[in-house]
C-alpha cells in the first residue's frame, strides 16, 4: 500500500534536516503506529507524504499503491487514496462544512472520472455517516472547524476520512486534545473504517490511543528514522519505561 | 471664494454640451438651483483630497471614454429568477415596453421628467434636497451635477409593505453614451420596500439616488455592478433615516474600469439603523471606489459598514469610509471594516477608515485589513482533494461572505452568491 524508502527531508526555509532516511511499509488491512518523542519528526513525516510546503526532500522515494506520491500536488495524492487527518484541524471561517465535504467529495470522483454524487445522494449518506460519529445538522451547517471544540475538530476529520473512503489514513496525533470519551468515539470512528483494502498509519505520543486501535505493527521513530519494529508491545514498553530505554538500546 | 481656474474651465468645459435646466415647475427650480451650487464647487480634480485615491478625471471629462459593448451572451440576466417588478432604461432613458406594468399595492413610481411638471409634488421636498445636505462637510460635486442635468430616473412612493422588489434594469447599447439617472425614493411611515438595480446603464453612468426613509420604514438595496468591464460610473446614495428605521445596501462589483460608490447616510432619528457592505472582485485595470460618510444625530442608533475587496493583476481597490457622531447622539453603535484579500503582488488596497465623535457614550470600531489567501487553508482544502483553483475560490467566496451576510433577503442573497460562483468558475476558465 504504502511504501517509503530511504526518506531525507529536509527544512525548505532552515536547511534543516528532519527525516534521515525512513524506511517504513504499510501494508493494505494493517494498521502501523509510529511512535517517538518530540522533534523526531513525526509530524514531518505526515505533511511530507500529504504534500505540504516548506518541505524539501533530499533523496529517497514514497509511493502509494505503486504511484509516485512525491510527484503529485496535494489534490492529487487524495484523489490517489491518502488521507491525512490533522493534528490540528484548520479553521475555515466562511466555508460550510457540508459544502466543503461535497466539493472534497466530488472533486476527488471527478479526478477518478467518476460520476459526482447527487445532492440528495451525498445527504442521504452524510447523515448516516454524521450520526455514527455523533456530529449534529448544526455542525454540519458550521463553518468547517470555526469554533469547534478539540474534539468536534477531531470527530470532523473521521467524517471527513468516512466520506472520502481513502485507501491510506494517516491519522497525526489524532489523540491530542481528547478526553477518554472523545478519543472512544474517534478511536470506533477509525475503527468501523478498518478492512482489508485500506492501511493505516497512526502517528501518537501516547500508547493510549492504541488502547483503542489496535495496532499490527509498532515503530519507533527517533531523530528521523525508525529505530525499532515491533508488535503492540512495543507500545506497552513505551508507556511504562519511556523512550529512553529504547533510545539507549539502539545507540 | 472664487474657483480656481483650472476648476472654472473643467466645468466649463464639461457642461457645454448639456441643456440647461428648464426653470419653472417645482423640478425645474431645483435644478437651477444645483447648477448655481455646482459653479460655485467645480468639478473634482485629482489634486482634491477626497480624490486621492481615485482620478476623477475621466468622470468629469467633456464627453465620456467610449465603452466597448459586451453581451453576456452565456449568463442569465441577474435577478432573472425572482419574482419582481422590472423597470428597464437603455442607456440612461426609461424604456416603458420593455418594463413591467406598474400596478402593485403600495407602490407609486412616476418618471422624474413628468413629475417634474407639477404643482406640488411629494418628491419636491428631496429632489437635491438630499443631495445638498450631503455636501458638508465633504463636497460632492458629481452629485450636484446629477442634480441639475438629470433628464430622467423614477420617483418611487411605497406607502405599504410593497409585495415584491422593484429591480431597475441598466442597459447598455451605445458605445458613447453618457447616462445621467436621478432617483427619489420615499419609503412611509412603516412601509416597506426593496429596490434591485444591475446592468453597466452606458459608457459613462452618473447616478443618483436618494432615500427618504420614514420612522419604522425599511429600505433594502442590492445591486450589481456586473461584467461590462469598460464603463465607468459614478454613483451616489443619499439616504435619511427616520426613527426605528432601517436602511440596507449591498453592492457586488466584479469588473469596470472605473467606479466610485459613494453612500451618504444621515440617522436622523431615534433607534434607527443603517447597514452598507459591498463584495466586489477585480481583475487587471480594474478600480473600485467605496467612498461611505455615515452621520449619527440621534440617540441609539446603529450603523455598520462592511467592505471586502478580492484584487489581483493590477487592480485597485479603494475604501474611504467615515462615522460622525454629532453632539447629542447618545448610545452610536457604529462598526466598519474594510478588508482586501490580494491574490498576488500587483494588487493594491487603498484604504482611510475615519472616525469623528462628539458624543461620550458611544461605541465605536473600525478595521481594516489587507492579506494574502490563507496558506494552511488552502493546504487543508487541497489535501481533501480540491484542486488549487477551486479552493482558491472556495476561500474567496469564504472572504466576501461577511458582506453578502447583510443582505436580509436569503432568496436574494443566494442569488447573488450563486452568482459569484459563476462568475469565479468562468475566470478559472
Amino acid at each position: 500500500m504504502l511504501e517509503i524508502k530511504n526518506l531525507h527531508v529536509k527544512l525548505e526555509e532552515e536547511d534543516k534536516a528532519i527525516l534521515k532516511g525512513l524506511d517504513l511499509t504499510v501494508e493494505a488491512g494493517k494498521v502501523h503506529a509510529i511512535m517517538g518523542p518530540n522533534g523526531s519528526g513525526k509530524s514531518t513525516l505526515s505533511y511530507v507524504l500529504s504534500g505540504k510546503d516548506g518541505y524539501e526532500v533530499t533523496d529517497g522515494s514514497a509511493e502509494l499503491l505503486g504511484e509516485d506520491l512525491l510527484e503529485l500536488e496535494p489534490e492529487e495524492r487524495a484523489a490517489a487514496g491518502l488521507f491525512l487527518a490533522f493534528q490540528y484541524p484548520v479553521e475555515i471561517p466562511g466555508v460550510g462544512n457540508m459544502t466543503f465535504l461535497r466539493t472534497a467529495v466530488n472533486a476527488q470522483r471527478k479526478a477518478r472520472g467518476e460520476e459526482e454524487l447527487s445532492a440528495a445522494d451525498f445527504l442521504k449518506i452524510i447523515r448516516a455517516k454524521a450520526k455514527s460519529l455523533k456530529i449534529d445538522a448544526d455542525m454540519l451547517k458550521r463553518p468547517v472547524n470555526t469554533g469547534f471544540s478539540g474534539g468536534e475538530k477531531k470527530r470532523n476529520e473521521i467524517l471527513q476520512m468516512a466520506m472520502l473512503e481513502p485507501k491510506m489514513c494517516i491519522l497525526d496525533e489524532t489523540d491530542s486534545g481528547l478526553d477518554v470519551d472523545a478519543m472512544k468515539l474517534v478511536a470506533e470512528g477509525v475503527n468501523a473504517l478498518r478492512d482489508e483494502g485500506r492501511g493505516f498509519l497512526v502517528i501518537t505520543h501516547y500508547q493510549r490511543l492504541l488502547d483503542h486501535i489496535k495496532p499490527d505493527v509498532v515503530h519507533i521513530l527517533a531523530d528521523g528514522k525508525i529505530v525499532k519494529t515491533g508488535g503492540p508491545e512495543l507500545a506497552l514498553e513505551v508507556e511504562n519505561n519511556g523512550y529512553a530505554d529504547i533510545l539507549a538500546e539502539v545507540a | 471664494m472664487a474657483l480656481p481656474q483650472v476648476k472654472q474651465s473643467a466645468l466649463e468645459a464639461r457642461l457645454e454640451g448639456l441643456s440647461l435646466p428648464q426653470t419653472g415647475a417645482w423640478l425645474g427650480m431645483a435644478q437651477s438651483d444645483a447648477l448655481t451650487r455646482l459653479n460655485a464647487m467645480g468639478l473634482p480634480a485629482p489634486r482634491d483630497e477626497y480624490w486621492r485615491f481615485t482620478n476623477p478625471t475621466s468622470l468629469t471629462a467633456p464627453v465620456p471614454t467610449p465603452a466597448a459593448l459586451f453581451s453576456p451572451q452565456d449568463e442569465a440576466p441577474m435577478f432573472d429568477a425572482l419574482d419582481r417588478l422590472k423597470l428597464v432604461f437603455v442607456d440612461g432613458v426609461f424604456d416603458a415596453d420593455a418594463s413591467d406594468e406598474i400596478a402593485l399595492e403600495g407602490l407609486e413610481i412616476e418618471r422624474l421628467a413628468e413629475a417634474g411638471q407639477a404643482d406640488i409634488h411629494w418628491a419636491k421636498d428631496i429632489y437635491g434636497k438630499l443631495e445638498e445636505r450631503g455636501q458638508d462637510p465633504v463636497q460632492r460635486p458629481l452629485a450636484t451635477l446629477n442634480t441639475a442635468f438629470a433628464t430622467d430616473g423614477v420617483l418611487i412612493r411605497a406607502t405599504g409593505k410593497v409585495s415584491k422588489p422593484v429591480q431597475l434594469v441598466y442597459l447598455h447599447q451605445d458605445e458613447n453614451s453618457d447616462a445621467i439617472l436621478h432617483h427619489v425614493i420615499r419609503v412611509e411611515e412603516g412601509a416597506e420596500l426593496t429596490i434591485l438595480e444591475n446592468g453597466p446603464a452606458a459608457a459613462r453612468f452618473n447616478k443618483v439616488m436618494e432615500v427618504d426613509v420614514a420612522d419604522r420604514a425599511e429600505f433594502h438595496h442590492v445591486r450589481t455592478q456586473g461584467r461590462d468591464h469598460e464603463r465607468r460610473a459614478a454613483t451616489h446614495i443619499f439616504a435619511r433615516l427616520g426613527a426605528e428605521s432601517l436602511f440596507k445596501s449591498f453592492t457586488m462589483t466584479a469588473n469596470g474600469v472605473m467606479t466610485r460608490n459613494e453612500v451618504v447616510i444621515e440617522l436622523t432619528g431615534d433607534n434607527a439603523n443603517a447597514h452598507v457592505a459591498g463584495a466586489c472582485m477585480g481583475d487587471g485595470d480594474f478600480h473600485h471606489d467605496d467612498t461611505v460618510f455615515i452621520t449619527h444625530d440621534a440617540v441609539n442608533c446603529e450603523s455598520r459598514q462592511v467592505f471586502k475587496k478580492v484584487l489581483r493583476n493590477g487592480a485597485t481597490g479603494v475604501f474611504q469610509g467615515k462615522i460622525l457622531v454629532q453632539p447629542g447622539a447618545q448610545k452610536t453603535d457604529g462598526y466598519q471594516i474594510s478588508q482586501s484579500l490580494l491574490l498576488d503582488e500587483n494588487a493594491q488596497f487603498l484604504a482611510k477608515p475615519e472616525l469623528e465623535i462628539y458624543a461620550d457614550d458611544v461605541a465605536c470600531s473600525h478595521g481594516s485589513t489587507s492579506g494574502a489567501i490563507d496558506e494552511t487553508a488552502l493546504f487543508y482544502l487541497q489535501s481533501r482533494g480540491i484542486p488549487h483553483a477551486e479552493a482558491t475560490d472556495l476561500l474567496t467566496l469564504a472572504f466576501l461572505a461577511e458582506a453578502i451576510e447583510e443582505i436580509s433577503s436569503e432568496e436574494i442573497a443566494d442569488d447573488i452568491r450563486d452568482r459569484l460562483e459563476a462568475w469565479l468558475l468562468r475566470r478559472r476558465g
